[in-house]
């Protein structure tokens, strides 16, 4: 695995897209890199840019051909790239989940614990002893790819996923853990759910938190999950 | 305003429009019509903005009971339409009155027929748009395709007496043998001798063909020695063509999120209403173009649709 590139990698997305490259790792400094570019595109906005998406290590911009081309973005990136030290960067929010582990929320706790020789008590203070940074948001709407998962707790997915994952479920699957917004099929470990609506599309901001926020699970007992889930609902 | 109930609402029909933009970050795609020029067309003939919500039908239609008065049009797959039995010609708007059944029958060439109405219809945007995103329950009716016993609703036309017909050269052919034009990339340097492979090769359009992908069949691709088999995750765009582990290529489509296999090609942006209309088992040829191609290309498809508009509005 390398890490930071010298020079950003343009890949061809058709002709309407690419895909700007910092990096080939999962890595905080390739991920800042990406963060700094999507800020500095999104406050310069060059012209013809539908939409800028941040990944992992690189950013997918969308563009209007009709609008712009490869070679003027390629340009306007590398003026961009080339003030980057005069730009302020806001630092990351933090957003705090509350998490109730264990118990019918978190069926998997203890497959998870046995397989690290750990007690039930240590998962929860290392799950909740991190701090996890948003490396792209996908797969299903609000769906955060975290990174910062400690070692001890890297456990493999289930061998074969479950057809439905209610809403709210928090997982581990090998070195990464993740909640899941909204019902739907998936492999993970599940240890604890949070009463939290992480996805509310009839909300004018229908997200808690964008790529490059960091995340920090709280622990709550099941009565002040219920508390919680009962209040957020109308 | 109510204008239909859904008397049956056929195997998979959804309120799309032109599109859900700005999300991807969030891991919303895009959704929207399938097969843009049709999709628009049949705005364009009952006297809608480009984008009013419309139904996207697929392969088969709904039977609806009008509530009101409209002006409709059926673009898109060949299909037989009816009001009140009597058979009416597609490509052409036509009024309805309260009480009318209309009845969309089964596409016999292409998959996807859009039927607009004037005004367009009247669901709540969700982040700026009215497309169903199915997977995410999103858009539409609750996030859902359309079930028997519902009612929609739709805003009120400026007029129901403006019978226009699209002007026969601009109707598009379904073919059962297609060629796609597309550019290499973002991930053709993951493949060498599989490059050749695609753009050589004859591929079978499979019935795993749905908005968020086409599954092909045909001769395996293969990565290249000593690149790893999987890429880290990202988001795609309509008509990125991916290779996964098996092989056989998949066309991705406006419901993809992220995902980890290596993207060999992807397809013009103004070739994807053929594939939105390719039926399982038609075949698929791969033609290599390059940029300035695809940009020509572009240019002539919003072209043509700005003619097309021009013409309509005569």
């Amino acid at each position: 695995m390398g890490g930071l590139f010298d020079k950003a990698v343009f890949r061809l997305v058709g002709d309407r897209g690419v895909i700007v490259e910092y990096g080939d790792a999962i890595s905080p400094e390739i991920n800042i890199k990406v963060r700094t570019m999507a800020t500095a595109i999104n406050e310069e906005k060059p012209a013809g840019i539908v939409e800028v998406v941040p990944t992992y290590r690189s950013l997918l911009i969308v563009y209007d051909p009709m609008a712009t081309d490869l070679k003027s973005l390629e340009d306007a990136l590398q003026f961009l790239e080339s003030r980057l030290d005069q730009l302020e960067i806001p630092p990351p929010r933090t957003v705090e989940i509350p998490v109730s582990y264990g118990g019918d929320l978190g069926p998997d706790i203890e497959f998870v614990a046995q397989a690290h020789n750990l007690t039930v008590e240590d998962v929860i203070r290392i799950h909740t002893g991190a701090l996890y940074q948003i490396y792209m948001i996908g797969f299903t709407p609000g769906f955060p790819f975290l990174g910062g998962l400690p070692e001890e707790l890297h456990t493999p997915r289930l061998e074969t996923p479950r057809p439905l994952v209610p809403a709210g479920s928090v997982g581990i699957a090998n070195n990464q853990t993740g909640v899941y917004p909204i019902d739907s099929p998936g492999g993970w470990r599940l240890i604890g759910r949070t009463p939290l609506s992480l996805f509310n599309p009839s909300k004018e901001n229908p997200f808690l938190y964008r790529a490059g926020d960091m995340i920090k699970f709280v622990r709550i007992s099941e009565e002040e999950y219920r508390r919680i889930l009962s209040e957020g609902k109308p | 305003m109510e204008v239909f109930k859904v008397l049956e609402p056929g195997p998979f029909t959804t309120i799309q429009d032109s599109g859900r933009y700005g999300y991807q970050q969030f891991g919303i795609p895009i959704s929207g019509a399938l097969d843009m020029f049709s999709y628009q067309a049949a705005n364009m003939l009952v006297g809608n903005g480009e984008d009013a919500a419309g139904l996207e039908i697929t392969f088969m239609g709904p039977r609806l009971e009008a509530l009101s008065d409209a002006l409709l049009a059926v673009t898109g797959a060949t299909v037989p339409v009816s009001v009140n039995d009597q058979p009416q010609a597609m490509w052409t708007a036509f009024r309805v009155a309260r009480g009318d059944v209309i009845n969309i029958r089964a596409t016999s060439k292409g998959v996807r027929a859009y039927l607009a109405v004037a005004g367009g219809l009247m669901v709540p945007r969700v982040m700026g748009s009215c497309s169903t995103y199915t997977a995410g329950k999103i858009g539409g009716l609750d996030g859902r395709p359309l079930t028997k016993g519902d009612t929609l609703r739709g805003r009120s036309a400026d007029s129901l007496n403006r019978i226009v017909s699209l002007p026969e050269d601009f109707k598009p052919h379904f073919h059962t043998e297609v060629n796609l034009r597309a550019l290499p990339g973002p991930q053709d340097d993951y493949f060498d001798s599989g490059l050749k492979v695609l753009f050589s090769s004859e591929f079978t359009v499979t019935s795993k063909a749905d908005r968020m992908g086409y599954r092909l069949e045909g001769p395996m691709i293969e990565l290249k020695e000593g690149v790893p088999r999987s890429i880290i995750s990202e988001p795609s765009l309509s008509g990125a063509v991916q290779i996964p582990p098996d092989g056989e290529p998949i066309i991705l489509l406006v419901e993809q999120t992220a995902s980890g296999y290596a993207k060999i090609a992807t397809i013009v942006t103004a070739d994807l209403d053929i594939v939105a209309q390719a039926r399982p088992g038609d075949k698929v040829r791969f033609e290599r173009v390059d940029l300035n191609t695809a940009y020509q290309l572009h240019r002539d498809y919003r072209w043509r649709l700005n003619r097309l508009k021009e013409a309509i509005r005569g």
